[in-house]
Protein backbone atom coordinates (compact mmCIF):
# COMPACT_ATOMS: atom_id res chain seq x y z
CA UNK A 1 0.00 0.00 0.00
CA UNK A 2 1.05 3.53 -0.70
CA UNK A 3 0.07 5.91 2.02
CA UNK A 4 0.46 9.64 1.68
CA UNK A 5 0.07 11.82 4.73
CA UNK A 6 -0.18 15.56 4.82
CA UNK A 7 2.05 15.92 1.77
CA UNK A 8 2.88 19.50 0.81
CA UNK A 9 5.07 21.22 -1.72
CA UNK A 10 5.47 24.94 -1.61
CA UNK A 11 7.36 26.78 -4.34
CA UNK A 12 8.78 29.98 -2.95
CA UNK A 13 9.92 32.86 -5.06
CA UNK A 14 10.91 36.38 -4.09
CA UNK A 15 7.42 37.79 -4.21
CA UNK A 16 5.04 34.95 -3.53
CA UNK A 17 4.69 31.30 -2.76
CA UNK A 18 2.69 28.67 -4.60
CA UNK A 19 1.19 25.79 -2.69
CA UNK A 20 1.40 23.31 -5.55
CA UNK A 21 0.46 20.40 -3.26
CA UNK A 22 -1.31 21.29 -0.05
CA UNK A 23 -1.58 18.83 2.86
CA UNK A 24 -2.64 16.00 0.62
CA UNK A 25 -3.75 12.68 2.09
CA UNK A 26 -4.27 9.57 0.04
CA UNK A 27 -4.15 5.80 0.35
CA UNK A 28 -3.52 3.69 -2.71
CA UNK A 29 -3.98 -0.06 -2.58
CA UNK A 30 -1.51 -2.56 -3.94
CA UNK A 31 -2.31 -3.71 -7.44
CA UNK A 32 -4.87 -1.08 -8.30
CA UNK A 33 -4.91 1.44 -11.10
CA UNK A 34 -5.34 4.74 -9.37
CA UNK A 35 -6.14 7.84 -11.39
CA UNK A 36 -5.56 11.43 -10.41
CA UNK A 37 -7.48 13.93 -12.47
CA UNK A 38 -7.52 17.70 -12.35
CA UNK A 39 -7.31 20.80 -14.44
CA UNK A 40 -4.07 22.46 -15.43
CA UNK A 41 -2.24 23.87 -12.43
CA UNK A 42 -4.06 21.61 -9.97
CA UNK A 43 -0.71 20.24 -8.85
CA UNK A 44 -0.94 16.79 -10.42
CA UNK A 45 2.56 16.69 -11.88
CA UNK A 46 4.05 18.08 -8.72
CA UNK A 47 2.23 15.41 -6.75
CA UNK A 48 3.42 12.47 -8.82
CA UNK A 49 6.98 13.84 -8.91
CA UNK A 50 6.97 14.00 -5.13
CA UNK A 51 6.31 10.26 -4.99
CA UNK A 52 9.79 9.40 -6.31
CA UNK A 53 11.25 12.64 -5.02
CA UNK A 54 12.00 14.24 -8.33
CA UNK A 55 10.69 17.13 -6.24
CA UNK A 56 11.59 17.37 -2.58
CA UNK A 57 8.49 17.61 -0.39
CA UNK A 58 8.17 20.59 1.89
CA UNK A 59 6.27 18.51 4.40
CA UNK A 60 4.58 15.15 4.82
CA UNK A 61 5.15 11.42 4.54
CA UNK A 62 5.07 9.01 1.64
CA UNK A 63 5.10 5.36 2.58
CA UNK A 64 5.66 2.84 -0.18
CA UNK A 65 6.04 -0.82 0.82
CA UNK A 66 6.46 0.21 4.42
CA UNK A 67 9.33 2.59 3.68
CA UNK A 68 9.02 6.30 4.21
CA UNK A 69 10.37 7.68 0.95
CA UNK A 70 10.78 11.16 2.38
CA UNK A 71 13.31 9.93 4.94
CA UNK A 72 15.62 7.99 2.62
CA UNK A 73 19.25 8.99 2.15
CA UNK A 74 20.44 9.52 -1.41
CA UNK A 75 21.85 6.00 -1.76
CA UNK A 76 18.74 4.19 -0.58
CA UNK A 77 16.59 6.63 -2.54
CA UNK A 78 18.38 5.59 -5.74
CA UNK A 79 17.82 1.95 -4.85
CA UNK A 80 14.15 2.61 -4.14
CA UNK A 81 13.70 4.52 -7.38
CA UNK A 82 14.69 1.39 -9.27
CA UNK A 83 11.51 -0.13 -7.88
CA UNK A 84 9.34 2.80 -8.93
CA UNK A 85 8.93 2.94 -12.69
CA UNK A 86 7.93 6.17 -14.37
CA UNK A 87 6.66 7.06 -17.82
CA UNK A 88 6.40 10.54 -19.25
CA UNK A 89 4.22 12.60 -21.55
CA UNK A 90 7.13 13.19 -23.92
CA UNK A 91 8.58 9.68 -23.51
CA UNK A 92 12.08 10.95 -22.61
CA UNK A 93 13.96 8.25 -24.48
CA UNK A 94 17.66 8.53 -25.25
CA UNK A 95 17.90 9.33 -28.96
CA UNK A 96 21.42 7.92 -29.05
CA UNK A 97 20.23 4.46 -28.08
CA UNK A 98 18.19 1.86 -29.93
CA UNK A 99 14.96 0.43 -28.54
CA UNK A 100 16.94 -2.44 -27.10
CA UNK A 101 19.57 -0.19 -25.55
CA UNK A 102 16.98 2.20 -24.14
CA UNK A 103 15.20 -0.60 -22.33
CA UNK A 104 18.54 -1.94 -21.18
CA UNK A 105 19.47 1.40 -19.61
CA UNK A 106 17.79 0.96 -16.20
CA UNK A 107 19.24 -2.55 -16.00
CA UNK A 108 22.75 -1.16 -16.58
CA UNK A 109 22.12 1.31 -13.80
CA UNK A 110 21.01 -1.49 -11.50
CA UNK A 111 24.19 -3.42 -12.35
CA UNK A 112 22.49 -6.39 -14.00
CA UNK A 113 25.00 -8.58 -15.90
CA UNK A 114 24.98 -8.40 -19.70
CA UNK A 115 23.44 -11.83 -20.47
CA UNK A 116 20.61 -11.31 -18.05
CA UNK A 117 19.99 -7.83 -19.43
CA UNK A 118 19.62 -9.09 -22.95
CA UNK A 119 17.18 -11.79 -21.85
CA UNK A 120 15.08 -9.39 -19.80
CA UNK A 121 15.00 -6.76 -22.54
CA UNK A 122 13.78 -9.24 -25.14
CA UNK A 123 11.03 -10.37 -22.76
CA UNK A 124 9.96 -6.77 -22.25
CA UNK A 125 10.01 -6.00 -25.96
CA UNK A 126 7.62 -8.88 -26.46
CA UNK A 127 5.42 -7.78 -23.58
CA UNK A 128 4.92 -4.29 -25.02
CA UNK A 129 4.51 -5.57 -28.57
CA UNK A 130 7.63 -4.18 -30.19
CA UNK A 131 9.16 -7.39 -31.51
CA UNK A 132 11.09 -6.74 -34.69
CA UNK A 133 11.84 -3.13 -33.73
CA UNK A 134 14.74 -3.95 -31.36
CA UNK A 135 17.35 -2.07 -33.34
CA UNK A 136 15.29 0.97 -34.31
CA UNK A 137 16.23 4.37 -32.98
CA UNK A 138 13.51 6.43 -31.25
CA UNK A 139 13.45 8.81 -34.23
CA UNK A 140 12.26 5.90 -36.35
CA UNK A 141 9.26 5.15 -34.13
CA UNK A 142 5.75 6.58 -33.87
CA UNK A 143 4.54 8.25 -30.67
CA UNK A 144 2.69 5.15 -29.55
CA UNK A 145 5.72 2.96 -30.16
CA UNK A 146 7.92 5.39 -28.26
CA UNK A 147 5.60 5.19 -25.28
CA UNK A 148 5.77 1.41 -25.48
CA UNK A 149 9.54 1.66 -25.19
CA UNK A 150 9.00 4.04 -22.26
CA UNK A 151 6.75 1.49 -20.58
CA UNK A 152 9.16 -1.39 -21.19
CA UNK A 153 11.99 0.72 -19.79
CA UNK A 154 9.94 1.57 -16.71
CA UNK A 155 9.22 -2.12 -16.11
CA UNK A 156 12.79 -3.33 -16.55
CA UNK A 157 13.68 -3.59 -12.88
CA UNK A 158 10.36 -5.23 -11.93
CA UNK A 159 8.97 -2.24 -10.09
CA UNK A 160 6.11 -2.44 -7.59
CA UNK A 161 4.71 0.88 -8.71
CA UNK A 162 4.38 2.56 -12.08
CA UNK A 163 3.94 6.33 -12.19
CA UNK A 164 2.44 7.81 -15.34
CA UNK A 165 2.41 11.57 -15.84
CA UNK A 166 0.06 12.36 -18.72
CA UNK A 167 1.41 9.31 -20.48
CA UNK A 168 -1.12 9.48 -23.29
CA UNK A 169 -1.57 13.23 -23.65
CA UNK A 170 0.74 13.46 -26.64
CA UNK A 171 -1.01 10.65 -28.50
CA UNK A 172 -4.04 10.48 -30.80
CA UNK A 173 -7.26 8.84 -29.49
CA UNK A 174 -6.66 5.45 -31.09
CA UNK A 175 -3.07 5.24 -29.88
CA UNK A 176 -4.18 6.45 -26.46
CA UNK A 177 -6.58 3.53 -26.23
CA UNK A 178 -3.89 1.07 -27.32
CA UNK A 179 -1.51 2.34 -24.66
CA UNK A 180 -4.26 2.25 -22.02
CA UNK A 181 -5.04 -1.34 -22.98
CA UNK A 182 -1.38 -2.16 -22.59
CA UNK A 183 -1.37 -0.63 -19.11
CA UNK A 184 -4.39 -2.72 -18.08
CA UNK A 185 -2.70 -5.79 -19.51
CA UNK A 186 0.45 -5.09 -17.52
CA UNK A 187 -1.57 -4.42 -14.39
CA UNK A 188 -3.25 -7.81 -14.79
CA UNK A 189 -0.13 -9.75 -15.72
CA UNK A 190 2.34 -8.24 -13.31
CA UNK A 191 -0.01 -7.08 -10.57
CA UNK A 192 1.84 -3.84 -10.07
CA UNK A 193 0.23 -0.66 -8.77
CA UNK A 194 -0.29 2.03 -11.38
CA UNK A 195 -0.73 5.67 -10.47
CA UNK A 196 -1.66 7.83 -13.39
CA UNK A 197 -2.16 11.51 -13.84
CA UNK A 198 -4.44 12.89 -16.48
CA UNK A 199 -6.78 15.70 -17.39
CA UNK A 200 -8.94 13.43 -19.54
CA UNK A 201 -11.87 11.68 -17.89
CA UNK A 202 -11.80 9.20 -20.74
CA UNK A 203 -8.56 7.77 -19.36
CA UNK A 204 -10.02 7.39 -15.87
CA UNK A 205 -13.18 5.86 -17.23
CA UNK A 206 -11.34 3.38 -19.37
CA UNK A 207 -8.81 1.92 -16.96
CA UNK A 208 -8.95 3.24 -13.40
CA UNK A 209 -10.29 1.35 -10.45
CA UNK A 210 -10.23 4.35 -8.19
CA UNK A 211 -9.88 8.03 -8.80
CA UNK A 212 -8.99 11.19 -6.94
CA UNK A 213 -9.94 14.62 -8.20
CA UNK A 214 -7.37 17.32 -7.50
CA UNK A 215 -7.85 21.03 -7.26
CA UNK A 216 -5.65 23.68 -5.73
CA UNK A 217 -3.16 21.08 -4.51
CA UNK A 218 -5.76 19.11 -2.60
CA UNK A 219 -7.84 16.01 -3.25
CA UNK A 220 -11.40 17.33 -3.38
CA UNK A 221 -13.13 14.05 -4.12
CA UNK A 222 -12.11 10.41 -4.32
CA UNK A 223 -13.55 6.95 -4.50
CA UNK A 224 -14.25 4.03 -6.79
CA UNK A 225 -14.15 5.29 -10.34
CA UNK A 226 -17.73 4.13 -10.87
CA UNK A 227 -19.07 5.82 -7.75
CA UNK A 228 -17.45 9.06 -8.69
CA UNK A 229 -18.95 8.70 -12.16
CA UNK A 230 -22.42 8.02 -10.83
CA UNK A 231 -22.57 10.44 -7.97
CA UNK A 232 -20.13 13.24 -8.61
CA UNK A 233 -20.40 15.68 -5.72
CA UNK A 234 -18.07 18.53 -6.50
CA UNK A 235 -18.59 20.92 -9.37
CA UNK A 236 -15.19 20.13 -10.87
CA UNK A 237 -15.93 16.42 -10.76
CA UNK A 238 -19.27 16.96 -12.48
CA UNK A 239 -17.53 18.85 -15.24
CA UNK A 240 -15.11 15.99 -15.73
CA UNK A 241 -17.91 13.43 -15.81
CA UNK A 242 -19.63 15.49 -18.48
CA UNK A 243 -16.49 15.20 -20.61
CA UNK A 244 -17.40 11.59 -21.31
CA UNK A 245 -21.11 11.42 -20.50
CA UNK A 246 -22.34 14.60 -22.09
CA UNK A 247 -24.42 17.02 -20.05
CA UNK A 248 -27.16 15.74 -17.70
CA UNK A 249 -30.61 15.69 -19.25
CA UNK A 250 -32.74 18.46 -17.88
CA UNK A 251 -36.31 18.14 -16.72
CA UNK A 252 -37.75 19.92 -19.75
CA UNK A 253 -36.22 17.38 -22.07
CA UNK A 254 -37.63 14.47 -20.07
CA UNK A 255 -41.11 16.03 -20.02
CA UNK A 256 -41.07 16.54 -23.75
CA UNK A 257 -40.12 12.88 -24.09
CA UNK A 258 -43.04 11.80 -21.95
CA UNK A 259 -45.54 14.03 -23.71
CA UNK A 260 -44.78 12.45 -27.06
CA UNK A 261 -46.22 9.10 -25.95
CA UNK A 262 -49.87 8.29 -25.44
CA UNK A 263 -49.57 4.89 -23.89
CA UNK A 264 -47.01 2.89 -21.98
CA UNK A 265 -44.33 4.20 -19.69
CA UNK A 266 -41.09 6.07 -20.08
CA UNK A 267 -38.45 4.71 -17.71
CA UNK A 268 -34.92 5.71 -16.99
CA UNK A 269 -32.44 2.86 -16.54
CA UNK A 270 -29.22 3.40 -14.61
CA UNK A 271 -26.47 1.01 -15.55
CA UNK A 272 -24.02 0.90 -12.72
CA UNK A 273 -21.30 -1.24 -14.06
CA UNK A 274 -22.22 -4.90 -13.96
CA UNK A 275 -21.35 -6.65 -17.13
CA UNK A 276 -23.96 -9.37 -16.41
CA UNK A 277 -26.72 -6.96 -17.39
CA UNK A 278 -25.43 -6.18 -20.85
CA UNK A 279 -28.26 -8.15 -22.49
CA UNK A 280 -31.03 -6.68 -20.35
CA UNK A 281 -33.01 -5.12 -23.17
CA UNK A 282 -33.12 -8.21 -25.34
CA UNK A 283 -34.01 -10.30 -22.31
CA UNK A 284 -36.92 -8.01 -21.47
CA UNK A 285 -38.39 -8.15 -24.92
CA UNK A 286 -38.09 -11.91 -25.03
CA UNK A 287 -39.57 -12.54 -21.59
CA UNK A 288 -42.43 -10.02 -21.55
CA UNK A 289 -45.04 -9.15 -24.06
CA UNK A 290 -43.98 -5.55 -24.48
CA UNK A 291 -42.42 -3.31 -27.09
CA UNK A 292 -39.27 -1.54 -26.09
CA UNK A 293 -38.30 1.69 -27.71
CA UNK A 294 -34.88 3.14 -26.96
CA UNK A 295 -35.31 6.91 -26.77
CA UNK A 296 -32.11 8.36 -25.63
CA UNK A 297 -29.10 7.13 -23.82
CA UNK A 298 -25.55 7.46 -22.85
CA UNK A 299 -23.71 4.31 -21.93
CA UNK A 300 -20.01 3.99 -21.58
CA UNK A 301 -17.68 1.15 -20.68
CA UNK A 302 -15.60 1.47 -17.54
CA UNK A 303 -13.11 -0.87 -15.96
CA UNK A 304 -16.01 -2.21 -13.84
CA UNK A 305 -18.49 -2.68 -16.67
CA UNK A 306 -21.13 -0.59 -18.41
CA UNK A 307 -22.11 2.68 -16.86
CA UNK A 308 -24.69 5.26 -17.91
CA UNK A 309 -28.34 6.02 -18.35
CA UNK A 310 -30.83 4.93 -20.92
CA UNK A 311 -34.33 6.29 -21.51
CA UNK A 312 -36.69 3.65 -22.89
CA UNK A 313 -40.35 3.62 -23.68
CA UNK A 314 -42.18 0.44 -22.64
CA UNK A 315 -45.44 -0.23 -24.41
CA UNK A 316 -47.99 -3.01 -23.74
CA UNK A 317 -50.58 -3.85 -21.12
CA UNK A 318 -50.10 -2.22 -17.75
CA UNK A 319 -49.71 -5.63 -16.21
CA UNK A 320 -46.88 -6.71 -18.49
CA UNK A 321 -45.13 -3.36 -18.03
CA UNK A 322 -45.41 -3.72 -14.27
CA UNK A 323 -43.89 -7.20 -14.45
CA UNK A 324 -41.05 -5.99 -16.62
CA UNK A 325 -40.22 -3.14 -14.26
CA UNK A 326 -40.29 -5.58 -11.38
CA UNK A 327 -37.89 -7.80 -13.24
CA UNK A 328 -35.47 -4.95 -13.88
CA UNK A 329 -35.52 -3.84 -10.27
CA UNK A 330 -34.26 -7.27 -9.25
CA UNK A 331 -31.12 -6.77 -11.36
CA UNK A 332 -28.39 -4.31 -10.50
CA UNK A 333 -29.76 -1.88 -13.05
CA UNK A 334 -31.64 0.89 -11.30
CA UNK A 335 -34.98 1.73 -12.80
CA UNK A 336 -36.92 4.94 -12.43
CA UNK A 337 -40.39 5.42 -13.87
CA UNK A 338 -40.70 8.84 -15.45
CA UNK A 339 -44.41 8.94 -16.15
CA UNK A 340 -47.69 7.22 -16.50
CA UNK A 341 -48.94 8.23 -19.84
CA UNK A 342 -52.71 8.23 -20.08
CA UNK B 1 58.10 18.49 -62.95
CA UNK B 2 57.56 19.13 -59.22
CA UNK B 3 61.14 20.21 -58.74
CA UNK B 4 60.59 22.80 -61.47
CA UNK B 5 57.60 24.25 -59.71
CA UNK B 6 59.14 24.03 -56.23
CA UNK B 7 62.90 24.38 -56.83
CA UNK B 8 63.78 25.02 -53.18
CA UNK B 9 61.56 22.41 -51.55
CA UNK B 10 63.41 19.49 -50.02
CA UNK B 11 61.08 16.51 -49.73
CA UNK B 12 62.55 15.10 -46.49
CA UNK B 13 62.31 18.49 -44.85
CA UNK B 14 58.71 18.91 -45.93
CA UNK B 15 57.83 15.43 -44.73
CA UNK B 16 59.43 15.93 -41.31
CA UNK B 17 57.64 19.23 -40.92
CA UNK B 18 54.31 17.60 -41.82
CA UNK B 19 54.94 14.87 -39.28
CA UNK B 20 55.72 17.44 -36.63
CA UNK B 21 52.56 19.38 -37.41
CA UNK B 22 50.48 16.22 -37.25
CA UNK B 23 52.18 15.22 -34.01
CA UNK B 24 51.53 18.59 -32.36
CA UNK B 25 47.95 18.69 -33.60
CA UNK B 26 47.19 15.09 -32.68
CA UNK B 27 48.48 15.23 -29.12
CA UNK B 28 47.05 18.66 -28.43
CA UNK B 29 43.61 17.65 -29.77
CA UNK B 30 43.71 14.66 -27.43
CA UNK B 31 44.76 16.82 -24.48
CA UNK B 32 42.17 19.46 -25.32
CA UNK B 33 39.51 16.80 -25.59
CA UNK B 34 40.27 15.51 -22.10
CA UNK B 35 40.70 18.87 -20.33
CA UNK B 36 37.93 20.53 -22.31
CA UNK B 37 35.40 17.83 -21.46
CA UNK B 38 36.38 17.83 -17.79
CA UNK B 39 36.16 21.62 -17.58
CA UNK B 40 32.96 21.71 -19.61
CA UNK B 41 31.35 19.07 -17.40
CA UNK B 42 32.39 20.97 -14.28
CA UNK B 43 30.98 24.20 -15.71
CA UNK B 44 27.73 22.46 -16.54
CA UNK B 45 27.32 20.40 -13.39
CA UNK B 46 28.12 23.20 -10.95
CA UNK B 47 25.72 25.55 -12.69
CA UNK B 48 22.39 26.53 -11.15
CA UNK B 49 19.83 23.76 -10.82
CA UNK B 50 22.32 21.01 -11.56
CA UNK B 51 23.65 17.99 -9.72
CA UNK B 52 26.71 19.69 -8.23
CA UNK B 53 25.25 23.17 -8.06
CA UNK B 54 27.92 25.32 -6.43
CA UNK B 55 28.16 29.02 -7.10
CA UNK B 56 31.74 29.47 -5.89
CA UNK B 57 33.22 26.57 -7.86
CA UNK B 58 31.33 27.56 -10.95
CA UNK B 59 32.57 31.12 -10.66
CA UNK B 60 36.21 30.09 -10.23
CA UNK B 61 36.17 27.73 -13.21
CA UNK B 62 34.31 30.20 -15.39
CA UNK B 63 36.82 32.92 -14.53
CA UNK B 64 39.84 30.75 -15.29
CA UNK B 65 38.29 29.69 -18.58
CA UNK B 66 37.47 33.26 -19.54
CA UNK B 67 40.90 34.58 -18.64
CA UNK B 68 42.75 31.95 -20.64
CA UNK B 69 40.38 32.43 -23.54
CA UNK B 70 41.20 36.13 -23.56
CA UNK B 71 44.98 35.70 -23.87
CA UNK B 72 46.19 35.78 -27.49
CA UNK B 73 47.94 32.53 -28.32
CA UNK B 74 51.32 34.01 -29.21
CA UNK B 75 51.43 35.78 -25.85
CA UNK B 76 50.32 32.63 -24.06
CA UNK B 77 53.37 30.85 -25.47
CA UNK B 78 55.71 33.48 -24.02
CA UNK B 79 53.80 33.50 -20.76
CA UNK B 80 54.11 29.74 -20.41
CA UNK B 81 57.87 29.53 -21.19
CA UNK B 82 58.85 28.89 -17.53
CA UNK B 83 56.05 26.36 -17.07
CA UNK B 84 56.90 24.60 -20.33
CA UNK B 85 60.58 24.51 -19.42
CA UNK B 86 59.63 23.00 -16.06
CA UNK B 87 57.39 20.19 -17.26
CA UNK B 88 58.82 19.43 -20.71
CA UNK B 89 62.48 20.22 -19.93
CA UNK B 90 62.83 22.30 -23.10
CA UNK B 91 61.29 25.29 -24.79
CA UNK B 92 62.11 24.25 -28.35
CA UNK B 93 60.69 21.65 -30.70
CA UNK B 94 57.24 20.20 -31.21
CA UNK B 95 57.04 18.83 -27.66
CA UNK B 96 57.54 22.24 -26.15
CA UNK B 97 54.54 23.58 -28.03
CA UNK B 98 52.13 21.12 -26.41
CA UNK B 99 51.45 22.83 -23.05
CA UNK B 100 50.62 26.13 -24.71
CA UNK B 101 48.49 24.44 -27.37
CA UNK B 102 46.46 22.46 -24.83
CA UNK B 103 46.14 25.31 -22.35
CA UNK B 104 45.20 27.68 -25.14
CA UNK B 105 42.53 25.46 -26.72
CA UNK B 106 40.95 23.76 -23.69
CA UNK B 107 39.03 26.82 -22.44
CA UNK B 108 37.55 27.32 -25.92
CA UNK B 109 36.51 23.74 -26.11
CA UNK B 110 35.24 23.73 -22.52
CA UNK B 111 32.70 26.42 -23.44
CA UNK B 112 31.61 24.43 -26.47
CA UNK B 113 31.21 21.34 -24.27
CA UNK B 114 29.14 23.34 -21.81
CA UNK B 115 26.84 24.55 -24.58
CA UNK B 116 26.53 21.02 -25.97
CA UNK B 117 25.58 19.66 -22.53
CA UNK B 118 22.99 22.37 -22.02
CA UNK B 119 21.29 21.12 -25.17
CA UNK B 120 20.71 17.66 -23.70
CA UNK B 121 16.98 17.10 -23.16
CA UNK B 122 16.07 17.88 -19.55
CA UNK B 123 13.37 15.22 -19.70
CA UNK B 124 15.92 12.53 -20.44
CA UNK B 125 18.07 13.64 -17.51
CA UNK B 126 15.00 13.51 -15.33
CA UNK B 127 14.14 10.03 -16.59
CA UNK B 128 17.64 8.86 -15.68
CA UNK B 129 17.24 10.37 -12.22
CA UNK B 130 13.87 8.66 -11.80
CA UNK B 131 15.53 5.33 -12.66
CA UNK B 132 18.01 5.80 -9.84
CA UNK B 133 21.08 6.73 -11.90
CA UNK B 134 24.26 7.84 -10.10
CA UNK B 135 26.10 10.95 -11.25
CA UNK B 136 28.73 8.82 -12.98
CA UNK B 137 25.97 7.03 -14.89
CA UNK B 138 24.38 10.32 -15.82
CA UNK B 139 27.69 11.59 -17.20
CA UNK B 140 28.82 8.46 -19.02
CA UNK B 141 25.47 7.12 -20.20
CA UNK B 142 23.39 10.23 -20.76
CA UNK B 143 25.25 13.54 -20.93
CA UNK B 144 28.18 12.51 -23.13
CA UNK B 145 26.37 10.16 -25.55
CA UNK B 146 23.39 12.49 -25.95
CA UNK B 147 25.63 15.45 -26.78
CA UNK B 148 28.11 13.50 -28.91
CA UNK B 149 27.43 15.15 -32.30
CA UNK B 150 27.94 18.61 -30.81
CA UNK B 151 31.03 17.44 -28.92
CA UNK B 152 32.49 16.14 -32.16
CA UNK B 153 31.75 19.20 -34.26
CA UNK B 154 33.19 21.28 -31.41
CA UNK B 155 36.43 19.34 -31.34
CA UNK B 156 36.61 19.61 -35.15
CA UNK B 157 36.49 23.39 -34.99
CA UNK B 158 38.98 23.35 -32.13
CA UNK B 159 41.33 21.01 -34.02
CA UNK B 160 41.35 23.38 -36.96
CA UNK B 161 42.25 26.29 -34.68
CA UNK B 162 44.93 24.08 -33.20
CA UNK B 163 46.45 23.52 -36.63
CA UNK B 164 46.86 27.25 -37.09
CA UNK B 165 48.15 27.55 -33.51
CA UNK B 166 50.87 24.98 -34.35
CA UNK B 167 51.91 27.13 -37.31
CA UNK B 168 52.15 30.13 -35.02
CA UNK B 169 54.15 28.12 -32.50
CA UNK B 170 56.39 27.18 -35.43
CA UNK B 171 57.41 30.80 -35.78
CA UNK B 172 59.14 30.63 -32.41
CA UNK B 173 60.91 27.38 -33.16
CA UNK B 174 58.45 24.60 -32.40
CA UNK B 175 59.00 22.90 -35.74
CA UNK B 176 56.29 21.81 -38.13
CA UNK B 177 55.01 23.36 -41.35
CA UNK B 178 54.73 26.84 -39.85
CA UNK B 179 58.33 26.72 -38.77
CA UNK B 180 59.45 25.53 -42.21
CA UNK B 181 57.49 28.21 -44.01
CA UNK B 182 58.98 30.84 -41.73
CA UNK B 183 62.63 29.86 -41.68
CA UNK B 184 63.14 28.31 -45.12
CA UNK B 185 60.49 30.22 -46.93
CA UNK B 186 60.08 33.68 -45.50
CA UNK B 187 63.55 34.31 -44.09
CA UNK B 188 65.33 33.00 -47.19
CA UNK B 189 62.75 34.52 -49.49
CA UNK B 190 61.99 31.10 -51.08
CA UNK B 191 58.30 31.54 -51.61
CA UNK B 192 57.78 28.16 -53.23
CA UNK B 193 58.47 26.65 -49.79
CA UNK B 194 55.81 28.88 -48.22
CA UNK B 195 53.44 27.83 -50.95
CA UNK B 196 54.09 24.11 -50.47
CA UNK B 197 53.57 24.46 -46.73
CA UNK B 198 50.30 26.28 -47.33
CA UNK B 199 48.99 23.55 -49.59
CA UNK B 200 49.82 20.88 -47.02
CA UNK B 201 48.22 22.78 -44.15
CA UNK B 202 45.05 23.42 -46.11
CA UNK B 203 44.99 19.76 -47.02
CA UNK B 204 45.33 18.70 -43.37
CA UNK B 205 42.56 21.10 -42.35
CA UNK B 206 40.26 19.65 -45.01
CA UNK B 207 40.91 16.12 -43.81
CA UNK B 208 40.11 17.06 -40.21
CA UNK B 209 36.97 18.86 -41.31
CA UNK B 210 35.86 15.90 -43.39
CA UNK B 211 36.43 13.34 -40.63
CA UNK B 212 34.71 15.59 -38.08
CA UNK B 213 31.64 16.24 -40.22
CA UNK B 214 31.35 12.62 -41.21
CA UNK B 215 31.54 11.23 -37.67
CA UNK B 216 29.24 13.85 -36.26
CA UNK B 217 26.63 13.10 -38.91
CA UNK B 218 27.06 9.36 -38.50
CA UNK B 219 26.51 9.62 -34.74
CA UNK B 220 23.41 11.75 -34.95
CA UNK B 221 20.36 9.48 -34.79
CA UNK B 222 17.90 12.26 -33.97
N1 LIG C 1 9.36 24.49 -10.47
C1 LIG C 1 8.31 25.28 -10.11
N2 LIG C 1 8.53 26.50 -9.56
C2 LIG C 1 7.50 27.28 -9.18
N3 LIG C 1 6.20 26.94 -9.31
C3 LIG C 1 5.92 25.75 -9.85
C4 LIG C 1 6.95 24.86 -10.28
N4 LIG C 1 6.37 23.74 -10.78
C5 LIG C 1 5.04 23.92 -10.67
N5 LIG C 1 4.76 25.11 -10.11
C6 LIG C 1 3.42 25.64 -9.82
O1 LIG C 1 2.71 24.68 -9.09
C7 LIG C 1 1.37 24.59 -9.54
C8 LIG C 1 1.02 23.18 -9.93
O2 LIG C 1 1.75 22.82 -11.07
P1 LIG C 1 1.69 21.37 -11.72
O3 LIG C 1 2.67 21.33 -12.82
O4 LIG C 1 1.84 20.35 -10.66
O5 LIG C 1 0.21 21.34 -12.29
P2 LIG C 1 -0.50 20.21 -13.17
O6 LIG C 1 -1.73 19.84 -12.44
O7 LIG C 1 0.45 19.13 -13.50
O8 LIG C 1 -0.90 21.01 -14.46
P3 LIG C 1 -0.86 20.53 -16.01
O9 LIG C 1 -2.12 19.75 -16.23
O10 LIG C 1 -0.86 21.83 -16.74
O11 LIG C 1 0.38 19.75 -16.22
C9 LIG C 1 1.22 25.60 -10.66
O12 LIG C 1 0.63 26.77 -10.14
C10 LIG C 1 2.63 25.87 -11.08
O13 LIG C 1 2.78 27.18 -11.54
MG1 LIG D 1 1.36 18.37 -15.38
Amino acid sequence: MISIKSLSKIYKSKHNEVKAVDHLNLNIKNGEIFGVIGYSGAGKSTFIRLLNRLEEPTEGEITINGKDITKLGSRSLRKERQKIGMIFQHFNLLWSRTVLENISFPLEIAGVPRDERKKKVLELIKLVGLSGRENYYPSQLSGGQKQRVGIARALANDPDVLLCDEATSALDPQTTDDILDLLVDINNKLGLTIILITHEMHVIQKICHRVAVMEGGKVIEQGDALDVFMHPKEKTTKRFVQQVMGPEQDQAFIESLIKSYESGKVVRLHFVGESTNQALISELSKTFDININILQGNITQTQEGAYGTLFVHLDGTNEEIEKAINFISKTSVEVEVQSYAE
Amino acid sequence: MLSNLFPNVRMEELWTATEETLYMTGISVLGTLIFGIILGLLLFLTDRGNIWENKATNFVIATVVNVFRAIPFIILIFLLFPFTDFIMGTIRGPKAALPALIIGASPFYARMVEIALKEVDKGVLEAAKAMGAKTSHVIMKVLLPESMPALISGITVTAISLISFTAMAGAIGAGGLGDLAYRKGFQRWDFDVVFACTILIVFIVFIFQFIGDFTSRKMDKR
